[in-house]
């Protein structure tokens, strides 16, 4: 529950990626020649059989019809995948499962307002994939071309939330602007916040809030701490926050959608990481399948 | 009352009665003695014999373990120290550097009055101790004969019942400590009442002090005048410091 | 010779001087590239916003009451660190750990802290909400709160070391002068730890400035309450990091300014 609290920029994550890149450069010529080595004892093992597998099964690790049993061939890799807030609990589970299917890869997860991440990204952060909680960041990135093709891979929409017990009786969009209630809600620099703004608009809410916070982990904590009576959250943060808070649903919420776009990226100049680029590729193919459709519904979120 | 009068009346003033035993680190201090008004006191012994300890227990500044302090029908040893009416002139003299002389002097005043009337009350003491003309300056530009001064008259303005001088002249560059004694030696005699001086130099005893007592290990060894402890040393401590000081 | 005398005769050893320069690199370095990197043409036109100005003015407010309540908490909070020297070890370990908990506590559960004490379901807060309907988080008196739990270290550190370089005895023979224990503290310690005080109260300021992780945590994020300068730049940085830069470079600016200016009248070394 503290682990949102606010903290867009997680210094940890954040310095375990960099850390992560810095090993990465070394470790990449080393993982190749590893890999070569491996191939080497591996021909000379079947060599009675002959050597031809593992030279296929390498072609088609990118494309999206490979997110199935082909993974289980990547190369050894550790990858950074930085991820708007919303998507917390539902890539902690991602990425659990697709670790377990490729045991060679690593994922390093960084999570944080998707306008802050997108920035980072933009400055040369080293994430390997990017899923935003809306399209503006991302477009931001592949403006500055460290991105190409993001695809949508998830959509939200905004719920009402109260804490366990909903003791001030809210019931609905309009007691966002009851002066007296304690109200949080998204900064509006922040995909949340554009939305919350949006749906608030389409009513004719004039929200009176007491915060405009940076993140929805930020907001949804502030509601589970019963520090504010209401506030806008993504359906799926209420799903995430099961008993500590209770959600309610708006009708007029169906109007607003968020849509998730992820990509991989690339950065110039840093084609050395092949395996890298290859295991982000199948970690984007990953989210964007079958499974990784299956669990983001699970946590609540749309489809495309 | 202005300083003047209060230096005139020295006969009215109390003696000081001192039986204590205390610690300083591991040393046990025991030391019993008297003084009367007008017949100062020097304790001498060699460092580290707990001299100034006794005199900080006389102000109040150190617990004692046991004993007494009176001041004439007095007993003040569960006084706390700005109760007791007992002025300290401190060894490199711990003049207040953020005051000028003048409010150094006027302390005492200051503490029972407000800032006019206590500079009011300190004027006589700086004509008295010809502090005048550096009243405005801060102790860090005074020369150690100059800060001398002041420290007296901040004591004695307090018009305390006794004073003790720690180490008054070791602050002194050599060439001026003959002249500031006799000068010191003076005020002392003014101020009339009980007097303890610290020191270890016999000059400065049998210039200030009438009788010594010396301290050694932080036990008394040796009481009496300079003359009969010349007479008759009783211990190589006493011997060696005075024939030190005859050379 | 005088002390400064020596000082400056004395010669450093290379390597010393090497590492120092390297040292001042990594201080300084980030602030240049920030400077180098801020949109000039565009600053006036970004700072006169009134969104910008509400904040600035937020900013200097609460910081400026945070480092009086830092002064009237932690001089008195300094000089009982000083006197603890005495006390057995274990109370005085305990009495200087709980000073500098906030120093290396990361704000933000700094800000968590607080809630849990003073939020309507905490410590002391579900109290306060029931018997008098005060709640503290989310107004402007949280921010205040939030930068002096951050900031009181720097001044009671300060000041306790203006207390240990100063002469102990002055206070015993302001003692022996008739002074009470509460006129020697007034009118000897306190002045004598004058330039202490200050130079804790700038560091104070500065730090309350440019608090973010305890307010925003505590506090929260609304323009013109709680929303402080650097709260203000780090939402920009979500959208607009030219914004983000030039709330920096106010927040840089002014810090700069208010070391420079009470430096040489106040703090310690700066004049004979």
């Amino acid at each position: 529950m503290i682990r949102g609290f606010g903290a867009s920029l997680r210094p940890r994550d954040i310095r375990a990626a960099r850390s992560a890149r810095a090993a990465r450069s070394a470790r990449a010529s080393r993982a190749s020649r590893d890999s070569a080595l491996l191939g080497a004892a591996a021909c000379l093992a079947v060599a009675l059989t002959g050597c031809a597998a593992p030279t296929a099964a390498d072609g088609d690790a990118g494309g999206p019809a490979a997110s199935g049993d082909t993974s289980a061939n990547l190369a050894s890799a550790e990858i950074t995948v930085l991820a708007a807030a919303s998507l917390t609990e539902a890539f902690d589970e991602l990425v659990t499962r697709f670790e377990a299917a490729n045991p060679a890869v690593e994922v390093t997860l960084g999570y944080g307002g998707s306008g802050a991440l997108a920035t980072q990204v933009v400055e040369g952060a080293p994430a390997d994939v990017f899923a935003s909680a809306a399209e503006p960041p991302m477009q931001q990135v592949v403006d500055a071309g460290d991105a190409l093709d993001p695809v949508v891979f998830a959509t939200n929409t905004l719920e009402l939330v109260v804490p366990a017990g909903n003791a001030a009786g809210v019931s609905g969009l309009d007691d966002l602007a009851n002066p007296d209630l304690r109200i949080a809600l998204c900064d509006e620099s922040v995909p949340c916040g554009a939305a919350s703004a949006k749906l608030l608009a389409n009513e004719g809410v004039v929200a009176a809030p007491d915060t405009l916070e940076s993140d929805v982990k930020a907001v949804l904590t502030k509601v589970s701490l019963g520090e504010v009576d209401t506030a806008l959250v993504y359906r799926t943060d209420v799903e995430a926050a099961e008993g500590d808070v209770e959600g309610i649903e708006i009708a007029a919420a169906a109007k607003v959608v968020n849509r998730y776009p992820i990509a991989a990226i690339t950065t110039p100049g840093t084609n050395d990481g092949a395996a890298e680029a290859r295991a982000a590729a199948a970690f984007v193919a990953f989210v964007t399948g079958d499974e990784g459709r299956e669990t983001l519904d699970a946590f609540g979120f749309g489809a495309p | 009352m202005t300083g003047r009068d209060q230096a005139a009346d020295a006969a009215g003033r109390p003696g000081l009665v001192v039986d204590v035993s205390l610690s300083y680190g591991a040393t046990r201090i025991a030391a019993a003695f008297d003084v009367r008004p007008g017949h100062p006191l020097a304790i001498i012994g060699p460092n580290g014999a707990g001299k100034s300890s006794i005199i900080a227990a006389v102000a109040g500044l150190v617990p004692l373990d046991a004993g007494e302090v009176s001041i004439g029908s007095r007993r003040v040893d569960a006084l706390p120290p700005e109760r007791r009416r007992v002025g300290v002139v401190f060894q490199d003299y711990v003049l207040f550097p953020h005051l000028s002389v003048r409010d150094n002097v006027a302390f005492a005043a200051r503490m029972r009055g407000s800032r006019a009337a206590a500079r009011a009350a300190a004027e006589p003491w700086l004509e008295r101790y010809d502090l005048v003309g550096l009243a405005d300056r801060l102790p860090s530009e005074l020369s150690g004969g100059q800060r001398q001064r002041a420290a007296l008259a901040r004591a004695l303005a307090a018009d305390p019942d006794v004073l003790l001088l720690d180490e008054p002249m070791s602050a002194l560059d050599v060439e001026v400590r003959d002249e500031m004694r006799a000068e010191l030696a003076t005020h002392v005699r003014e101020f009339g009442g009980a007097t303890v001086l610290v020191t270890h130099s016999p000059a400065d005893a049998a210039t200030l002090a009438d009788s010594v007592l010396v301290l050694e290990g932080g036990a008394v060894t040796q009481r009496g005048t300079l003359a009969e402890l010349r007479a008759a040393p009783a211990t190589p401590y006493v011997r060696r410091m005075l024939a030190a000081s005859d050379a | 010779m005088t002390r400064a005398a020596v000082r400056s005769a004395g010669r450093l050893a290379w390597p010393v001087v090497a590492i120092a320069v390297v040292a001042i690199a990594v201080l300084v370095l980030p602030l240049v590239a920030l400077v180098a990197r801020a949109p000039w043409a565009e600053l006036p036109e970004l700072l006169a916003s009134s969104a910008v100005l509400e904040a600035l003015v937020l900013s200097f407010g609460t910081a400026i009451l945070a480092t009086l309540l830092c002064l009237v908490l932690g001089i008195p909070l300094a000089a009982l660190v000083a006197h603890a020297e005495a006390w057995p070890t274990l109370p005085r370990r305990l009495l200087r750990a709980a000073v500098t908990v906030p120093l290396v506590l990361p704000p933000v559960v700094g800000g968590i802290a607080l809630l849990m004490l003073l939020g309507r379901r905490g410590l002391i807060g579900e109290w306060l909400d029931r018997a008098f309907g005060i709640t503290v988080p989310f107004t402007t008196g949280a921010v205040v709160l939030a930068q002096v739990f951050v900031a009181l270290p720097f001044l009671v550190f300060a000041v306790e070391g203006a207390l240990r370089s100063s002469d102990r005895r002055t206070e015993a023979a302001a003692a022996t002068l008739g002074a009470s224990r509460w006129q020697v503290f007034r009118h000897v310690t306190l002045p004598i730890v004058a330039p202490g005080v200050a130079a804790g109260g700038v560091l104070c300021f500065t730090r309350a400035l440019g608090e973010f992780g305890a307010t925003i945590t505590f506090a929260g994020s609304l323009p013109g309450t709680t929303r402080t300068l650097p709260i203000a730049s780090y939402l920009a940085m979500q959208t607009d990091p030219d914004e983000a830069v030039a709330l920096a470079l106010l927040l840089l600016a002014v810090s700069i300014a208010v070391l420079l200016t009470l430096r040489d009248r106040w703090l310690p070394g700066a004049t004979a």
